[in-house]
């Protein structure tokens, strides 16, 4: 008895916060968008019974979604979100790869600490560290002012607004999202594998390829999932660093919802990148299952 | 290997200086004079005097704090449940949707949460304001909770409950008297990464909010739209300062807690 209650709040809550919500968004997104408030009206209307839900079939025209199909601003958005992240997702595992090497390899009384230093950052306000950069990349900013004084550059480089700045504001925040997995498939490495491999012929860049690679690669592929999925939707980092020139669907979709009020049209925005990001979704989840019951 | 290659060295020097000098700059500018804020032009606190004046920023401030407080709170309780049901729950029907439930919001896009959260109440009819929210940062900070928590369940000794049961403690008396003590430092770590993570949203607020309740990412968000600010430097660094000074302390409490367990647990093993 207890147990079943135990099970049912955390279910039932879901069930209502989560789950049901998404079919409101599928069912919003076949309306038709008008001018009142709520901005769209229903076409499902339950309270006729079969006769509403036969008439709701009959006049399903799918408009919101043809729409997506034709401006061709939505499929460039999908486009440019899911490219964005693909590349921001392989310069993160690049920028973090090395430093969860390097914590893993530091003396043992370090890593406490080394840990503690990677996970105060992912504490502190995403916007904040967004917004920091803001004052560095402008073209009086800091990095701008050190490159000249340096001799680099003679005249100030345009980063604020464009992508690059996009993909320095995702690696930045996202990077403690790659670091945590990956430090922690490496931590529980046996470090004489290495040596075995050494002792068999391996040169030490090929024992890093065949054993370090192999054995970090649950780490690797949940830190990949956890920066490449939310990055798809993502729209504080655009908004703030990418300029009018970045197209991501999140800020379309924010736009789509806020600017123009056009809600079945934002709920169809919604739902296709909902369908996009099944298919990660599954396989992140599969991953970690996977590892809690290698550990149990 | 105890001592630190070249190869690592630079990496870690390179990897902390990225993610710590912007925070640096950003510190050391909200003590500038000048309202530019890229220029140096004399150490000052002025404005953080005008952000302690600024009516709008304490009310936010106020709407946050009450809405984290609320919301972690309640997402460490269902969230700790979810995990216990995960971990010891064996069988049951539908586990396999409940722990996608469970997983899913970690890497949902905010947009999406925040829409679909939205229609909810607006289809139910529930004026949007503190309630609205706090239902909505429960609902994703409870995964998170709920992952923190069961993490903890899966490394520890089962014997032990089995234990407190055979030595005649009812199923609600062992878990409040041997599971709880023993995952305490991961409910309460689930609880403080539930209240930043309330404190830090923007995007899932700025849906679920109505006029009467604006967070303070909302107002930062609208204010740094414009451009950066010395002001902003200033709530911002007082912002990093307090979640600096949490996490230390927290990670300090649960160490300490984690060493006297530790110090049972030997005591324990020479009894025997």
């Amino acid at each position: 008895m207890r147990r079943a209650l135990l099970i049912a709040v955390p279910y039932v809550w879901l069930l209502a916060l989560f789950l049901v919500p998404f079919f409101i968004v599928l069912k919003i997104s076949l309306s038709d968008s008008v001018l009142a408030i709520p901005p769209y009206a229903p076409k499902l209307d339950l309270s006729q019974g079969w006769a509403g839900i036969r008439e709701f079939f009959a006049a399903l025209d799918l408009e919101n979604f043809v729409w997506l199909t034709e401006d061709a601003l939505y499929w460039k958005a999908y486009l440019s979100s899911v490219k964005i992240a693909l590349i921001s997702t392989i310069l993160t595992l690049i920028v973090g790869y090395p430093i969860a090497y390097g914590m893993a390899r530091a003396p043992v009384e370090w890593r406490p600490t080394l840990m503690m230093l990677v996970i105060l950052p992912f504490w502190t306000s995403f916007l904040i560290r967004v917004y920091a950069w803001m004052g560095i990349l402008s073209n009086e900013g800091f990095l701008n002012q050190f490159l000249l004084w340096t001799g680099i550059i003679a005249e100030p480089l345009t980063i604020l607004n464009t992508q690059k700045a996009v993909y320095i504001g995702i690696v930045y925040t996202y990077l403690p999202f790659m670091i945590l997995p990956i430090y922690s498939a490496l931590e529980r490495m046996d470090e004489s594998l290495i040596e075995a491999a050494e002792d068999l012929g391996c040169s030490r860049v090929q024992a890093f390829w065949l054993v370090t690679i192999p054995l970090s690669r649950p780490g690797i592929i949940a830190g990949c999932f956890l920066v490449m999925i939310p990055v798809i939707g993502e729209f504080v980092i655009p908004s703030l660093l990418g300029g009018s020139g970045t197209l991501m669907i999140g800020k379309v979709l924010w736009e789509e919802f806020f600017a123009n009020r056009d809600w079945p049209v934002a709920s169809a925005v919604a739902v296709v990148l909902l369908l996009i990001l099944v298919i990660p979704i599954v396989l992140f989840q599969r991953n970690q299952q996977k590892q809690t019951e290698a550990e149990q | 290997m105890n001592r630190l290659s070249w190869f690592n060295a630079v990496s870690l020097t390179l990897g902390f200086a990225f993610l710590y000098i912007p925070m640096i700059i950003l510190i050391i500018f909200s003590f500038n004079e000048s309202k530019l804020v890229t220029v140096w032009a004399g150490f000052s606190t002025k404005w953080y005097g005008e952000l302690l004046q600024n009516e709008a920023f304490l009310d936010a401030a106020w709407v946050t704090v009450r809405v984290a407080v609320f919301s972690s709170t309640l997402a460490t309780i269902l969230g700790t449940a979810a995990a216990y049901v995960l971990v010891r729950g064996g069988r049951f029907f539908g586990r396999t949707l409940f722990s996608g439930m469970i997983y899913a919001p970690l890497v949902m896009p905010e947009v999406i949460t925040g829409l679909s959260l939205l229609l909810l109440f607006i289809g139910i009819g529930l004026d949007r304001g503190i309630l609205t929210i706090v239902l909505a940062h429960t609902t994703f900070s409870m995964c998170f909770v709920s992952v923190v928590v069961s993490s903890r369940l899966v490394t520890f000794d089962r014997s032990l409950e089995e234990a407190a049961l055979d030595l005649g403690c009812s199923a609600a008396q062992a878990f409040r008297l041997v599971t709880l003590p023993i995952i305490a430092p991961a409910v309460i770590s689930g609880w403080l990464l539930a209240f930043t993570l309330s404190l830090d949203d923007l995007v899932i607020a700025s849906f679920t909010s109505g006029p009467s309740a604006t967070t303070l990412p909302i107002k930062i968000f609208s204010a740094v739209r414009l451009g950066v600010s010395p002001e902003i430097n200033a709530l911002s660094t007082l912002m990093i300062a307090v979640v600096t000074v949490g996490v230390i302390t927290a990670s300090l409490v649960t160490k300490r807690a984690m060493m006297r367990q530790k110090q049972d647990e030997m005591a324990a093993a020479r009894a025997e």
